[in-house]
C-alpha cells in the first residue's frame, strides 16, 4: 500500500509537469519504436532468407576473368560431374536487362524444359513454347501487363523481341520473383546472343551435404579460374546483409541510441529548481532520503515503461501490419522495382530484453542520480537554492 | 476512490502488456501459418528456378545478387570509384572468411 501511495504521488508529480513529461514519453516512444523496428525487421528478414534459401544450389561455379565474373564453358560441367559425390550439374543461363521504358532492371532467367509442372506461386504456367515468358509481379505492374499480353524487350542486336506472357508470379513471392522474367534457355541464349558452348554459371548438386566444402575445394583446384560459391556462403551472406550491425541500419540504430543518450544525459546532469524545491519540502515534512529516491524511481519507471511498451507496440504494428513502410524509402535506394517487406514475423525475445534493459535501466538511473544529490543535502539549503 | 492515479497507471500498463502479448501471439500464429503454407512454396521456387538471392535491391548487380558479386564490388566499374548506389550502404559486405580459409 505504501508503494502504491508513493506511485500515486509520483504520477501526481509528473502530471504537474505534464507537457514536459508527455514530450519525453513521445520522444522516448518514437526512439524505442525505431530501434525495435530495426531489430524486428532485420531478424525477420534474416530468418526468412535462411528458410527460403535453404534449397538454393549446393554449389554455384562462376568463372572469373580479369577478376570479374565471366561466361563459363559448358564443357566444364562434364568434368565437374566426374568428381565423386557430385550429382546433377546444370549450366545456368541468366542475365540482367535494363528497361529504358520504366528505368527498372530486370533479371532474365533461362529455364530448361519449361512447361513441365507449374509452380504454386505462379498464376498461369512456365514458358513452354518459343517466345513465351513468365514474369514477376513487379515487372507486370511496371509495364501494366497481364497474362496473355505481350512483353517487348530489346535484344543484344538492338531488335525488339516479343514474348507472350503465360504466367505471372503472385505478389506473395515478390521477395524472390519481383524483377524476374523467365524464358526458355534457347530464348535467353538467343536474346543475349551468348556464344555457343558458354553459360552464365554452373550449379552443382552434391549428394552429401558434409562433402560440399570438399567438392568446392576440388573444383577450385581443378579449375583455378573458377570461384565455387557454396549454399552455406549464400546463407551467411544474408546473415551479414540483415545483421543489425551492418550498413545504414546500423547508422539508424546508433542515431536513435545517440538521441536516447542525449535525453538520459540531460536528465542525469541536473534537475530543475522546482524539482529541487519539491525534494526539499518533502524532506522538511518528514520524508526520508530512501522515500525520495523511491519516488524518483517510480517517476522513472512510469515514463520509461510506458514509452517502452508503446514503442514496442508501434514497432510491431509498423513492421508486421504496415510492412515497415517508413523504412522502405531509406532502404529502397535507387531500385525502381522494390518489393514490399511482407516478412514472416519472427521476434527474438533476447533482442527485446536487451532493448528494454538498454533503455529502461539507464533512464531510471539518470532520474534517480541527480535527485539523490538533492535528497542528501540539507532541506533548507535545497529550498533556498 | 483513493489512489486513483496509481490504479489508472497500472490499468493502462496492464492493457499495454495485453496488447503487446496479443501482437506477439498473433505474430507467432502468422509465422506458423506462413511457415507451413508459404515457405514451402517459396522453397519450391528457389529449387525450380535455382535462385541464389532475394530480389530486393535491383539497382546494381552486386546489390541484386550480393552472394554472387565479384570480390571487389562495388568498385567493379572503375578501380578508384567509390560506392555510388544507396543500397550499397544498407548491404553489408559478404562474409568471405571461410572461403579464404578454404583457399589457403
Amino acid at each position: 500500500m505504501r508503494r502504491l501511495k508513493i506511485l500515486d504521488y509520483a504520477i501526481s508529480s509528473l502530471w504537474r509537469r505534464r507537457f514536459k513529461n508527455l514530450s519525453i514519453i513521445a520522444v522516448f516512444t518514437i526512439m524505442i519504436a525505431v530501434l525495435a523496428s530495426i531489430l524486428i525487421l532485420t531478424h525477420s528478414l534474416r530468418m526468412e532468407a535462411k528458410e527460403i534459401l535453404r534449397d538454393a544450389p549446393d554449389v554455384v561455379v562462376q568463372r572469373l576473368s580479369g577478376g570479374r565474373h565471366d561466361l563459363i564453358p559448358v564443357s566444364m560441367a562434364e568434368a565437374i560431374r566426374e568428381i565423386p559425390g557430385v550429382g546433377e550439374v546444370t549450366p545456368r543461363y541468366w542475365g540482367y536487362y535494363f528497361d529504358a521504358l520504366t528505368g527498372g532492371n530486370y533479371t532474365l532467367i533461362g529455364l530448361e524444359g519449361g512447361g513441365s509442372p507449374s509452380l504454386s506461386m505462379l498464376e498461369g504456367g512456365l514458358p513452354s513454347a518459343v517466345a513465351s515468358c513468365a514474369i514477376g509481379s513487379g515487372v507486370a505492374s511496371a509495364r501494366q501487363l497481364e497474362i496473355g499480353d505481350e512483353l517487348v524487350l530489346i535484344d543484344s542486336r538492338n531488335v525488339g523481341v516479343t514474348f507472350d506472357i503465360v504466367g505471372i508470379f503472385v505478389s506473395e513471392s515478390d521477395i524472390l520473383t519481383n524483377d524476374l522474367v523467365i524464358l526458355s534457355n534457347d530464348d535467353l541464349i538467343e536474346f543475349f546472343g551468348l556464344p555457343d558452348g558458354l553459360a552464365t554459371d554452373i550449379s552443382v548438386q552434391v549428394y552429401n551435404e558434409n562433402e560440399v566444402p570438399k567438392v568446392a575445394a576440388k573444383i577450385k583446384r581443378s579449375f583455378p579460374e573458377t570461384r565455387p560459391i557454396t549454399r552455406d556462403e549464400i546463407l551467411r551472406t544474408y546473415d551479414a546483409v540483415f545483421s543489425w550491425r551492418g550498413g545504414m541500419l546500423l547508422t539508424m540504430f546508433f542515431g536513435a541510441l545517440l538521441a536516447f543518450c542525449i535525453l538520459a544525459w540531460d536528465k542525469a546532469t541536473g534537475i530543475s529548481a522546482e524539482e529541487k524545491r519539491e525534494i526539499g519540502i518533502l524532506k522538511a515534512i518528514g520524508w526520508g532520503t530512501g522515500d525520495v529516491l523511491e519516488l524518483k524511481f517510480w517517476e522513472g519507471i512510469v515514463i520509461s515503461v510506458t514509452s517502452l511498451l508503446l514503442g514496442l507496440i508501434l514497432a510491431f504494428v509498423h513492421v508486421f501490419i504496415f510492412d515497415a513502410s517508413l523504412f522502405a524509402s531509406v532502404v529502397k535506394g535507387w531500385s525502381v522495382l522494390f518489393p514490399d517487406f511482407r516478412v514472416t514475423p519472427h521476434v527474438d525475445l533476447y533482442q527485446i530484453f536487451v532493448l528494454a534493459s538498454l533503455t529502461v535501466v539507464p533512464y531510471v538511473a539518470s532520474t534517480i542520480f541527480p535527485s539523490w544529490k538533492a535528497a542528501i543535502a540539507d532541506p533548507e539549503e535545497v529550498m533556498r537554492s | 476512490m483513493i489512489l486513483i492515479k496509481a490504479r489508472v497507471f497500472l490499468a493502462i500498463t496492464v492493457i499495454q502488456v495485453i496488447v503487446l502479448a496479443g501482437l506477439f501471439t498473433w505474430s507467432m500464429s502468422v509465422a506458423r501459418a506462413r511457415t507451413t503454407e508459404e515457405i514451402p512454396q517459396k522453397q519450391e521456387l528457389v529449387q525450380r528456378l535455382e535462385l541464389t538471392d532475394l530480389a530486393i535491391w535491383t539497382e546494381a548487380r552486386y546489390t541484386r545478387h550480393p552472394s554472387q558479386a565479384d570480390f571487389f564490388a562495388p568498385f567493379q566499374d572503375g578501380p578508384s570509384s567509390l560506392e555510388h548506389f544507396p543500397a550499397g550502404s544498407v548491404v553489408a559486405a559478404p562474409d568471405r572468411s571461410r572461403v579464404a580459409a578454404a583457399d589457403r
